[in-house]
């Protein structure tokens, strides 16, 4: 049995995780609402926020702040470059070939990063500092910390978008009916557009803050973008709220998990957890599960 | 008069298909590309079975490399280890994969959409990171040796085209069971089921036990494919069935049209070697097979055979058939 310390310990550790696991899903989320699909480019979100702030903040030498905004920016363009360049001209409106097509793009995407960037591993500092603080008698990263509240911050400011401005309002009109949205005088493209390049700014976000405490290489968003979506998955596949908990419950079993069973078998768990939570609620803990027309 | 007009044609097709596989080794001996086309065998018995999967129970599977991992390591594990006869092995290996389908299938595809992708996504991940970290049993990151060839009395399968006479034999086998399935009552039931579930359980189709059927069917045919894989390169590594294969091999199924055999065919022709080809862009292959990929999807979404066979068939009558592939 595991002290209280490391119980701590692990549960600090895994709502660090669980929190890019967070940002990562309602990115899926948000795209999922827009237009039904599974954009697997998301993946690649995470290794272009950073890599970008890697170019920024380390090669040009520019102030953390800026780089961290010009690293999410550049990715915001880059996912609605994604949804203009593949997603808008495909011929098939069916689901599982626009799935295909981002993961076309996420191919190609890496491809261009391994030019790009190398295919070694590259490191960036914490924001500030590596000396661990304790909180209730836990070693907690400053990093940890950052992660922990950008990801609030991120959250509230999505939350006043979605329900106080009128964009965000109208996106949700799009995602609960877009026909009818469209009805409404609402650019039903455009709102797809923006919810591409919006989960590009939630894919940089979670790359950029994540990134010092693991190693940067091309392919380092694949696991952390599958995991978010399982959270997402976990939660109920499109509700934020399922995200958030999804992501954060994912990250805490998981890293229970690794402490007190078996670390070699960490990424087996949470996927053991997801299969199981399906199996037995087949819609995800907070989904309503997808209807069936006839 | 369809269902004649459909098995003449499947005959001939079989037929045309027997000749070209017996004539091959003959006009090119080339020992790499008989190596290759070994391999686009053993990925078209795969793909036959997912494409049973995913064209006509409408059921996308993205963890299809780990059954056919699951073949190749129980087949590798039972010869080696326990000396267990290689063709004893391969039906144990068959008994095992198709079991834990049917105990992962019954929960698994009562899930829809986005859910069973990611259901299937994960038992792939968890198979493969199962076979990497069990090193005492699997042999772990670095593989595992020394698999014994198969063999018929005397007659030692070790060389690439007594292999391709073999591994052909099975996949031929392999499509002709699955275009009979589609042109049997089960076939039409799961047609049924992937033009509307709801449809096909109210005219009697029992849906969940199609789904789970045809799921285990696909998986069987991955295990046996994984087990030749074993026998016929000797070493197996966790790299070859990890969830990027689960991707190219659903890729094939897209590429060549979904719910087309013969389109399959053309799938695992065009993307097996992709790799191979792109291989002369050294570093820039990735952006090239990403790119290619890509423009199929956007421009000739219903795969590539199916594309040309409705273009003809339009042609012939006059009449628009994309209109039923299209939107509606």
């Amino acid at each position: 049995m595991p002290t209280g310390d490391q119980l701590a310990q692990y549960i600090f550790s895994g709502l660090t995780t669980g929190s890019i696991y967070a940002l990562i899903a309602l990115g899926f989320c948000i795209i999922h609402n827009a237009t039904g699909i599974v954009n697997f480019t998301q993946v690649d979100f995470i290794t272009l926020g950073g890599m970008m702030m890697y170019t920024f903040l380390l090669a040009m030498g520019l102030p953390l702040p800026l780089a961290f905004l010009l690293g999410v920016l550049a990715v915001t363009v880059v996912g609605g470059l994604v949804e203009r360049l593949a997603i808008r001209p495909a011929k098939s409106r069916s689901i599982i070939v626009l799935i295909f097509i981002t993961i076309g793009v996420s191919i190609l995407m890496r491809g261009i990063f391994k030019i790009i960037w190398g295919k070694n591993q590259m490191a960036l500092p914490p924001f500030s500092g590596d000396t661990p603080l304790m909180i209730l008698r836990a070693a907690v990263l400053p990093q940890s910390l950052w992660i922990f509240c950008i990801t609030v911050v991120v959250v509230i400011i999505l939350h006043l978008f979605f329900n106080h401005s009128l964009i965000g309002k109208a996106m949700r009109a799009t995602s609960f009916n877009p026909r009818a949205a469209a009805l409404m005088g609402v650019n039903v493209n455009r709102m797809i557009l923006l919810s591409f390049a919006l989960s590009g700014a939630l894919g940089a976000i979670a790359g950029i803050i994540i990134v010092p405490i693991t190693t940067l290489s091309y392919d380092i968003g694949v696991m952390l973008g599958l995991k978010g979506f399982a959270a997402a998955i976990l939660g109920g596949y499109g509700n934020s709220i399922g995200a958030i908990i999804g992501g954060l419950l994912l990250g805490v079993l998981e890293s229970l998990g690794a402490g007190t069973i078996s670390s070699s078998y960490k990424d087996v768990l949470a996927f053991v957890i997801l299969l199981l939570v399906l199996f037995i609620k087949p819609s995800g803990l907070l989904g309503h599960g997808e209807k069936e027309r006839v | 008069m369809v269902q004649g007009f459909l098995k003449g044609k499947s005959s001939f097709g079989l037929s045309i298909l027997a000749l070209m596989v017996l004539l091959f080794p003959w006009v090119i001996s080339n020992p790499y590309y008989l190596n290759v086309v070994n391999i686009i065998g053993l990925n078209t018995l795969v793909v036959v079975g997912l494409n049973l999967l995913i064209g006509y129970a409408g059921q996308i599977s993205l963890g299809h490399a780990a059954f056919y991992g699951l073949g190749a390591y129980l087949s590798g594990i039972l010869t080696v280890s326990y000396g267990v006869s290689p063709w004893l092995a391969m039906i144990l290996a068959l008994a095992v994969t198709g079991l834990l389908a049917l105990i992962i299938g019954i929960p698994t595809l009562k899930l829809h959409g986005h859910y069973l992708v990611m259901a299937t996504l994960g038992f792939n991940i968890i198979i493969n990171i199962v076979i990497i970290q069990w090193d005492k049993v699997t042999g772990g990151p670095s593989g595992f040796p020394g698999i014994p060839n198969l063999k018929i009395g005397s007659l030692v399968f070790d060389s690439d085209w007594k292999m391709y006479y073999l591994i052909w034999f099975f996949t031929f086998i392999g499509i002709v069971l699955a275009l009979n399935l589609v042109h049997s009552r089960v076939g039409r039931g799961l047609r049924a089921l992937h033009g509307s579930e709801v449809a096909a359980c109210a005219l009697g189709v029992k849906t969940e036990v199609y789904k789970v059927k045809v799921f285990v069917l696909s998986a069987l045919y991955a295990s046996l494919a994984g087990s030749l894989y074993a026998h016929y390169l000797t070493f197996i590594s966790p790299k070859t069935f990890d969830i990027f294969f689960s991707v190219e091999l659903v890729t094939m199924v897209i590429v060549g049209g979904m719910g087309s055999i013969w389109g399959t065919l053309f799938g695992t022709f065009f993307i097996t070697p992709l790799p191979n080809i792109l291989h002369f862009f050294d570093e820039y292959k990735d952006i090239f097979y990403g790119l290619i990929l890509v423009l199929i999807l956007i421009f000739l979404p219903e795969g590539v055979v199916v594309a040309l066979r409705n273009r003809y068939l339009s042609r012939r009558q006059g009449i628009s058939q994309t209109s039923f592939h299209g939107e509606s």
